[in-house]
């Protein structure tokens, strides 16, 4: 095996030593490409399982946590919710439409693998800046591809997260997550058990399309990137929705033993990793694999990334009518193996035996990488800002509309309205609150989703911004009346060879933990994407969250927009000089600095508590989460982004010892726009009271306006904002559509 | 009643379409499979939405050579209720039973949103229970609803009163704006001269039920099952 070979896998001299320290010989060319692909990072997470460990994965709910395809949580009823979320980033660089496509494709296979129908998604993407027209062709791609595979597969999109900063213009982010349903008692695991029971290949024919697609996934980027778009797969969501249903069909007969989607590196994954769990072996033939075109060599067969293709151990003797069921849905389908008592993963092409790994060595004994970690010398740099050298804001009702018109505020209905997110009939909140709601059928209960992260604060303190992430999301979930109950991560760093990268990877670790330890919230899912750099620049740490909230009775459902004109506008949180980070700083003094904003676990706890508890006694008319663009554009968001009426709103603020832009744009944690109605004030305010939920009467639902009064303090002239309801709809309505309209 | 839904591969609509009769309406309903040789018991037939064939060469194109499209036909023909659902409906107009054909959405994208729509004709089997010009809120969800036709067809499609449903603004007014795909005349359903058979784009289904906050859509599988209830033969249009 020559050194520029090995090289060409992306195997370091050691890693190669271990391998044939593990085979007792040199590897042939399959074995190699296998190795290489099970030993990426991208499978293997060798740079950061050792980190990943320290994360809560347990609760009374857990049905499944991490290592399997998704994780599963009880939601009673004998039903679990499973789900998960994945990246598919640089796939979506090189070919926008294809790569997020396939990343839908992907984790939709990882659902229903696990016997659970999917009946939700959501998509936290990251672009540059709109100004860009190559971004603007990313995000028109991406969006196309997303709703080209989800719409046609009949699983609603209904919701997700778009943030627009140009650090994402060489590294968009695409982390798609999915939600399905399956019985608590019937739910299927990746695992070839029993000694001689059949392997069986379904779905699509295997091409030569995405081979190394895990190793193109486990590599930065530079000017040469675009020639990886071979690596890119291409999907067919049509053969995908044939799958499904044959899953499903499959799993409701008494056939299965255990079943995985050939994902990232294929039929080498799926075969080594079933094999492994059940501490077996695994025969493959490859002479009866469907394949697209004749001449693939096994190299290629056992490394094509091809889309929609399953493998499944099955009872012995039940070949036929699993075969019978492939082809009543016009699927591919050959017995391609059987399960050994051996251990090794034996691959035959034409009579003859073309590799012979240990499973366990390829699917657990990959390398494990305590990198060094330190961060980086311009850290005070971002952290310290003068404010002092920051005039305070002297327009407010302009500074308003620039954060309006913002794409990263600005309604995300030119994206959303592309998607289908009303089909299963189950979405009971659309796309555009701070949660999507999703009914379960055949129960009163519904569950809430929300997908968070915002990189920015990450940047800045990674620690603290993993934190506010998780509290950010819980807090969506809970204004949308759910108690959260299980998360996913996407963990979207640089490249972990460098220590300040790593550095901002084992904080957010530490963060995630601290607060989902504090929020008693587990984590039973997730993936690790590194390399997202291009050129050497890296995007900004982004461990985004994907979480899920259970609503026991659908009438507790709330949504963030003012219901009925008269009702009373009241905040729940303490407002602090928290500009840092803000999108505030970003878009009116376009700067990324500062540090994050404050959270206290116990204080946004004791929100969460005191407001499931209001909304669940009826006591709330709507709740709105303060997050970008801080308490004014919460306000806004909360009159113009209803789906019947747009209402106005007259507000007076005072709090004497805050800046103006700190008080109406700043983005301190733990707070909640409520309204409710006039007679329940007092009942509102005792409650938070003694709940030591800071809270306070701050204005009055109605009229065409929304007036937002700042008196005079201690260190403010005071101002105001004024502006037609209809003026405020209009700019955060269309940004995005406007931007994009043009070439 | 007895409501036979029309599974073709790459439907996924058809248990939207299950649920509502099933469990919301209380009728008794059949999922057909697509090879199925026989509908023999069966009140009426719903082709529900979804991308029958991936939506390959074009909408609904393959699946008119279904086996089952054959039966659907002489169903028809027999005066059995038709209902056809976004691509139900696409399919129709590819198979022959409504005329006309689909265009891609004028802003080439797919597009999902709460749209009104009139009901132009409240006389049919489909819509007895809706008022005449009623406004209807329901969603669409499609990315071929440009319908078009032929000006002589379209004419006596307009003089017959086939034209069910068109799009409006909420406060019933048919205006280009209120037109979300370029839909030739707004159109958004149409009947056959039979009367036994409609094809809509909007998907009453999705807008059935209180907890979804809108059951406009109600009113016509209302309608539906009221026609069905009297034994009523379809109403017999002016001229065919």
């Amino acid at each position: 095996m020559t050194k520029e070979l090995i090289a060409q896998h992306n195997l370091t001299d050691d890693e190669y030593q271990k391998i044939v320290g593990i085979l007792g010989r040199e590897p042939n060319i399959t074995e190699l490409g296998m190795f290489s692909v099970m030993w990426s990072e991208h499978c293997s997470y060798k740079s950061s399982r050792v980190h990943l460990r320290k994360l809560p994965t347990t609760g009374p709910r857990v049905v499944q946590g991490p290592g399997e395809n998704a994780g599963a949580v009880d939601i009673g009823d004998g039903l679990c919710a499973v789900f998960k979320m994945e990246s598919h980033n640089h796939p979506s660089f090189i070919e926008p439409y294809q790569g997020a496509a396939t990343g839908v494709g992907g984790i939709l296979r990882d659902i229903f693998t696990m016997g659970a129908r999917p009946i939700a998604l959501l998509d936290a993407l990251r672009f540059g800046g709109l100004d860009n027209p190559k971004n603007r062709h990313l995000v028109k791609g991406v969006v196309a591809g997303i709703a080209g595979y989800g719409n046609c597969m009949g699983v609603p999109t209904v919701g997700g997260e778009i943030v627009f900063n140009d650090i994402y213009s060489q590294n968009p982010l695409v982390n798609v997550f999915c939600l399905g349903i399956a019985q608590k008692d019937k739910i299927f695991l990746g695992t070839a058990a029993g000694i001689g029971n059949p392997v069986i290949y379904f779905g699509s024919k295997t091409g030569r399309d995405g081979i190394h697609g895990a190793t193109m996934a486990s590599d930065s980027f530079d000017d040469q990137s675009e020639q990886k778009r071979p690596t890119v797969q291409v999907g067919d969501p049509f053969t995908e929705k044939l799958l499904l249903e044959a899953c499903l069909e499959l799993m409701a007969g008494d056939l299965l033993v255990g079943i995985q989607d050939m994902g990232a590196a294929g039929l080498t994954s799926s075969s080594c990793e079933m094999a492994a769990r059940a501490g077996n072996g695994m025969d493959l033939d490859l002479t009866n694999v469907p394949r697209r075109e004749p001449g693939m060599t096994a190299y290629e067969l056992m490394l094509s990334e091809s889309q929609e293709r399953m493998l499944m151990v099955a009872q012995a003797g039940k070949e036929e009518e699993c075969i019978r069921i492939c082809k009543k849905w016009d699927l591919d389908v050959a017995v391609v193996g059987r399960v050994t008592g051996d251990g090794i993963l034996r691959v035959r092409d034409q009579g003859q035996v073309v590799a012979e790994i240990p499973a366990k060595s390829l699917a657990d004994d990959g390398p494990r990488y305590e990198r060094p970690y330190s961060p980086p010398g311009y850290q005070d740099m971002l952290t310290n800002l003068n404010y002092d050298a920051l005039p305070d804001v002297k327009d407010a009702n302009a500074a308003l509309l620039l954060l309006l018109e913002s794409p990263t505020i600005a309604s995300k209905r030119w994206v959303y309205e592309q998607y289908d997110h009303m089909v299963r009939t189950n979405t009971m909140v659309r796309p555009g609150s701070d949660a999507a709601v999703v009914r379960i059928k055949g129960t009163n209960k519904s569950l809430a989703m929300t997908v968070d992260c915002n990189s920015r604060y990450c940047l800045l303190h990674p620690y603290e911004g993993a934190r506010i992430a998780v509290a950010e999301a819980a807090r969506n979930l809970v204004c949308s009346g759910a108690e959260p109950i299980g998360l996913t991560d996407c963990l979207n760093f640089g490249n972990p060879e460098r220590p300040e990268i790593m550095w901002q990877f084992v904080l957010a670790i530490e963060g995630l933990r601290d607060a989902c330890e504090h929020f008693k919230v587990p984590i039973v899912s997730g993936n690790v994407s590194f390399y997202n750099e291009t050129n050497g620049l890296s995007i900004y740490p982004t461990p985004m969250l994907g979480m899920v909230g259970l609503i026991e009775s659908a009438e507790e459902t709330m949504t963030q927009w003012f219901k009925q004109d008269g009702d009373a506008i009241i905040l729940l949180g303490k407002t602090r000089e928290d500009l840092g980070g803000s999108e505030y700083l970003k878009v009116l003094h376009h700067r990324e600095q500062g540090s994050p904003p404050l959270l206290s676990l116990e204080a946004e706890k004791s929100l969460h508590d005191f407001l499931l508890k209001a909304i669940r006694d009826g006591l709330v008319q709507s709740a709105h989460d303060c997050s970008d663009g801080g308490l004014a554009v919460a306000l806004v968001e909360s009159c113009i982004s209803g789906p019947v009426a747009r209402r106005g709103a007259v507000v007076g603020l005072g709090l004497d010892t805050l800046r103006q832009d700190a008080l109406l744009f700043g983005e301190s944690q733990s707070r909640v726009v409520l309204s409710v109605k006039p007679e329940l004030v007092d009942q509102i305010l005792k409650r938070a009271g003694e709940a030591e939920v800071p809270a306070m009467k701050i204005g009055t639902v109605g009229g065409d306006r929304v007036v937002i009064d700042v008196a005079k303090g201690q260190w403010s002239e005071g101002c105001r904002i004024d502006l037609p309801v209809d003026q405020l709809f209009e700019q955060w309505a269309f940004s995005i559509e406007r931007t994009l309209s043009q070439a | 009643m007895k409501i036979g839904v029309v599974v073709f591969p790459g439907s996924n609509c058809d248990h939207d379409c299950q649920h509502i009769f099933k469990d919301v309406l209380g009728q008794s309903v059949e999922m057909i499979w697509h090879k199925e040789t026989s509908l023999a018991g069966l009140d009426a037939i719903v082709l529900p939405g979804g991308f029958s064939y991936g939506d390959y060469l074009r909408t609904g194109a393959i699946a008119k050579f279904s086996p089952v499209m054959g039966l659907v036909k002489e169903f028809a023909k027999g005066g059995g209720m038709v209902l056809g659902i976004c691509n139900g409906f696409q399919i129709l107009l590819e198979a022959g039973m409504l005329p006309g054909a689909m265009l891609r959405n004028k802003s080439l994208h797919f597009i999902c949103k709460d749209l009104s729509v009139k009901v132009e004709n409240a006389a049919t089997s489909f819509t007895s229970a809706c008022q005449p010009g009623q406004v209807l809120k329901i969603p669409i969800a499609h990315a071929d609803g440009n319908y078009y036709t032929d000006p002589v067809t379209l004419a006596a499609m307009q003089a017959n009163a086939q034209i069910v449903l068109r799009y409006c603004t909420p406060e019933s007014k048919v205006t280009p704006a209120a037109n979300p795909n370029g839909s030739l005349d707004n159109i958004a359903g149409i009947i056959n001269a039979a009367g036994n058979v409609l094809g809509m784009m909007p998907h009453p289904e999705r807008c059935a039920e209180t907890v979804l906050g809108n059951d406009d859509g109600k009113l016509i599988f209302l309608s539906m099952l009221e026609s069905l209830k009297q034994g009523k033969k379809p109403l017999q249009m002016a001229s065919a």
